[in-house]
């Protein structure tokens, strides 16, 4: 951790629980989300979607909905194909075993002539109002011939399942592996005991409480164009609506990402709808607006998991993890999504060490097309699905060595850094031990006897589970991931613009949509410099603000966007010596900066921060011919390696066996996120991230008729999203191993609650029935079938 | 078309409206009090909760027609100039919010809450929260918030 230069520790740098500066406007209604903006003579679109999951398209006709009333004009995909547009691209080659790219057909912005899955986009109608629109949408008459659909991955594997794309045979997009796959079965040869399990990680459905929404503006007298749209990463945004699918020059198009409710991964991507608002927008020269209703999202923002995975664990006589192996099949969807490939694939299969030493590792991940939505990233990304697995086969190991399930981990964790594990990833530093030793004290565990003794008195059944996660974020090093096949660099960008009253400004390639950047950000300029939290604003999700930026996802802003403001920081501060040392008439080598001041070491001469902004911008009092005037500094950090957060999960619970229902009665997470800027806000994180991982397990599922492909979780009352009473009271702690690969120390906090928390269920509730597997979610008729069956 | 005429925020204030207008998109589009959200279709977030005469309603189940002659309190109405209502600066202090979307219909649902109910237990705000959703806090510090103002107040 840098030191405390700025001398405002205490009561705002890093390390303290600051309030948040944004939280005003959130708290009196003053956020400024993209449905709340309306430009003059805004018109509403309105997408017709597809009622079914695979169809062909005959012919539309749409002349009685350009008549009716208040329609400006509709579009179908031939219109966009008429306009010379791109496909929406999936942004990660992932090559098959046989060293084969990945087989993909085209996504059109508008379906062309067919349609894949229920909510594809057929046609948009724009009116003068958004009732106008669905009223004219009703009148196009979409001459559908419906064909079968598949939407499971094994029915799509399936011989003769009905084909997604002719680009895709078998409906296969990759066969995928990682790993040593002599090495590991030689490890399954040698071993004392095997443990398996074939276990489904279930479909999700994000549902960021802001539905996605966009508004294109383009302004005919310039030729500019502008996207308001709900996007975790608006440069992004910019650079594949521009390179990709060439709706506008990148130069020409602006994207602005205001308030953003909320993502979890699902507003990263780049969608049909911002898409054709920007584009229809030129075209009729005047705004287009599209809001989500929730029904929209529940159909067409991308979902999340989706595996169905083999497991298989080779143990010496010692219980000493010797190899595991896994087989996945992930389900895509109907279309590749902007990262989709990337998720299942190295995204996943690199986490499958978990916290262990294991020598031999070999998964194999198909990648299989449906008539679904498109799967992509949702909170963790790849990583709970890796946790997922490791953490039950793992406890399942314990149970069948009958050991104890804290010894048998302590047996196997990992206690040398740097490791290399045999997936890619080299950890750099963690004490596993210690976030283990620290949620069992939290949790008593050596009261839990005591207390399952008390609650089978009760006629009721506990249970404890554990699990003991890893997630690689800061991501990523751009050359590794490029040579994995990421189609462009994951750095970030920061500018520190220093005014000449000493206030500062900090733009960022980063996004917040929830995470507090505005004060986290802000705590570390003040830290840094020395000036009050007030005296910093941030300024992000603006493409004509900041230079560039890959935006906030996978944990990144802390380890990769705060380490981008430090090495600006650290330029303001390497500038404002030598204007120091002019100013005072001393030796560079001489100048000190500490609380916000520079000064001639063992002296009193001092220039304060604010007095040297001044004489930077007037420039009176060094020589502009040496030292150019001015204090802005901009950076781009690109990392050197993943960062490696991790922790210790622990979930109690108590079944009534009379109704199935499961009651959390403590949920412990302790987490090693490395160095920490606001403590409030990382705990914060960590409640969100664990209801969301509690939701996958005991409540959230995305369904689609088997037949059909028709949804049946598409609203709130199908699909069950945590309520306040659904959750407990949540247990947080923490330890700090700092990250030794970049400058803060950052390891990142933002998925590891979705990523630990629904194996400690799934342990815990298995643990409670005396039985070795149930699917989530765990509902309560699924546990009381269980203990009836 | 109709014209409305409701108080809101304490000002009178009248637009016309159709018939079928929902009252929560006649105050985001033809009052421009957009501090009031729309998170679901079917009546079940509770993003878009105001008070229709001090009662907390769910503004997309009402029509703006049935509100007419009304007085409404809407988040904007709640804080006097920069002096937050207890619940406000609870939700700030106690970290009840992230990225703010649900805010407004959680802090108007808080306020009829402990108008009727000054003193919940834990249980109790969570049961009363059964028509708000958030998916940001898990509600932990959401909970938090609205113990500590009912305690503040
Ligand atoms: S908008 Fe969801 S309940 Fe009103
Ligand atoms: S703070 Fe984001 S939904 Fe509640």
């Amino acid at each position: 951790m840098p030191a405390d230069k700025g001398g405002n520790g205490a009561q705002s740098g890093i390390g303290a629980a600051v309030r948040r500066k944004e939280d005003f406007r959130f708290i009196t209604g003053a956020g400024r989300y993209t449905d709340d903006i309306t430009l003059p003579g805004q018109s509403y679109a309105y997408f017709l979607r597809s009622p079914y999951a695979h169809a062909q398209i005959a012919a539309i006709d749409i002349a009685a909905a350009e008549a009716s009333p208040g329609v400006v004009a509709v579009f179908t995909g031939k219109d966009v194909a008429a306009d010379g547009l791109g496909g929406l691209i999936c942004g990660w080659m992932i090559h098959s075993k046989d060293g084969s790219e990945m087989r993909t057909g085209a996504h059109p912005v508008l379906a062309l002539d067919r349609v894949r899955y229920v909510g594809d986009h057929v046609a948009v109608v724009i009116a003068e109002s958004l009732a106008e629109a669905k009223a004219g949408a009703e009148l196009i008459d979409v001459d559908y011939e419906e064909y079968d659909a598949v939407v499971g991955v094994e029915a799509a594997l399936a011989e003769n399942a009905p084909q997604l794309h002719d680009e895709v045979p078998g409906n296969l997009c990759f066969a995928w592996e990682l790993g040593d796959k002599a090495a590991t079965e030689a490890a399954f040869d040698r071993a004392a005991r095997r443990v398996t399990l074939t276990f489904a990680n279930n479909r999700l459905i994000p549902n960021a409480m802001e539905p996605r929404a966009a508004i294109g503006d383009y302004d005919r007298g310039t030729g500019d164009y502008t996207l308001y749209t709900t996007s975790q990463n608006p440069h992004v945004a910019r650079l594949v609506l521009s390179a990709f699918v060439g709706v506008a020059p990148e130069h020409k198009l602006r994207v602005i990402a205001p308030d953003v409710g909320g993502g979890f991964g699902s507003k990263i991507f780049i969608y049909a709808e911002e898409t054709v608002c920007v584009w229809a927008a030129a075209k009729l020269r005047r705004p287009v607006k599209w809001t989500a209703e929730r029904n929209e999202s529940f159909l067409s923002d991308a979902h999340g998991r989706d595996h169905v995975s083999h497991a298989e664990l080779a143990l010496d006589a010692d219980g000493r993890m010797l190899g595991l192996r896994v087989h996945t099949r992930a389900n895509l969807g109907a279309y590749l999504s902007t990262f989709a490939s990337s998720v299942p694939t190295y995204l996943y299969g690199t986490l499958l060490s978990g916290q262990y030493d294991i020598p031999a590792i070999y998964v194999e991940v198909d990648g299989v097309f449906t008539h679904t939505a498109p799967v992509d990233a949702y909170r963790g990304a790849g990583r709970p699905e890796a946790t997922y697995l490791v953490e039950r086969i793992v406890e399942t190991a314990a149970r069948e060595l009958d050991m104890d399930p804290v010894e048998f981990r302590r047996r196997n964790f990992i206690r040398e850094f740097p490791h290399q594990t045999p997936v890619i990833m080299n950890y750099d530093i963690g004490d596993y031990d210690a976030s283990l030793n620290e949620a069992c004290r939290l949790v008593d565990y050596a009261g839990f006897a005591d207390r399952r003794a008390a609650s089978e008195a009760r006629g009721r059944k506990r249970g404890i589970g554990f699990s003991a996660y890893i997630e690689a974020c800061g991501i990523a090093p751009s050359q590794a991931v490029g040579s994995l096949g990421a189609g462009v660099g994951l750095w970030e960008s920061a500018e520190v613009r220093v005014n000449p009253t000493g206030s500062v400004e900090v733009l960022t390639g980063s996004h917040s949509h929830g995470q507090g950047h505005e004060t986290t950000f802000a705590q570390l300029v003040s830290d840094q410099l020395g000036i009050p939290i007030e005296n910093v604003e941030v300024v992000h999700g603006d493409t004509d603000k900041v230079q560039f930026g890959m935006g906030t996802y996978g944990s990144r802003s802390g380890a990769v966007g705060m380490s981008a403001i430090q090495l600006a920081l650290d330029k303001v501060i390497a500038k404002g010596r030598r204007i120091a040392a002019h100013l005072l008439e001393a030796g560079e080598e001489d100048i000190t900066f500490d609380g916000g001041s520079f000064q001639v070491a063992g002296t009193d001469r001092a220039v304060p921060f604010a007095d040297l902004a001044l004489q930077a911008y007037t420039g009176h009092g060094f020589p502009t011919n040496e030292i150019e005037p001015g204090l802005k500094e901009s950076a781009f950090y690109d990392p050197v390696n993943f960062t490696f957060p991790a922790g210790c999960h622990i979930a109690e619970v108590e079944i009534d066996p009379e109704t199935g229902v499961t009651h959390i009665e403590n949920f412990v997470a302790v987490d090693d996120f490395g160095t920490i800027i606001n403590p409030m806000i990382v705990a914060g994180q960590v409640h969100g991230g664990v209801a969301q991982g509690i939701g996958q397990a005991m409540l959230e599922n995305c369904a689609y008729d088997p037949e059909s492909g028709q949804l049946l979780s598409g609203s709130f009352m199908d699909y069950c999203m945590p309520r306040a009473d659904d959750l407990p009271e949540f247990v947080v702690g923490m330890t700090e191993t700092p990250c030794t690969t970049n400058p803060l120390g950052i390891k990142g906090c933002g998925e590891a609650g979705a990523i630990g928390a629904p194996a400690a269920i799934v342990n815990a509730v298995t643990d409670a029935l005396g039985i070795r597997d149930i699917a989530m979610p765990v509902t309560p008729e699924r546990v009381w079938r269980a203990i009836n069956s | 078309m109709p014209t409305v005429t409701m108080t809101v925020n304490g000002k009178q204030r009248s637009a016309e409206a159709e018939t079928r207008t929902l009252l929560v998109s006649f105050l985001r589009e033809q009052l421009g009090l957009t501090g009031t959200h729309v998170g679901c279709d079917t009546s079940q977030c509770g993003a878009c909760v105001v008070h229709v005469d001090g009662v907390a309603v769910k503004s997309c189940t009402l029509l703006a027609v049935q509100a007419d002659g009304a007085e409404v309190t809407t988040i904007e109405g709640l804080a006097k100039g920069r002096e937050l209502h207890p619940i406000q600066a609870a939700f700030k202090e106690h970290h009840g919010l992230q990225c703010g979307f649900c805010t407004p219909g959680m802090i108007m649902t808080a306020v009829d809450m402990l108008r009727r109910i000054p003193e919940p237990d834990e249980p109790t705000i969570r049961a009363e929260l059964e028509g708000n959703f958030c998916r940001c806090t898990g509600y932990h510090n959401i909970v938090k918030a609205i113990k500590a103002a009912s305690e503040a107040m």
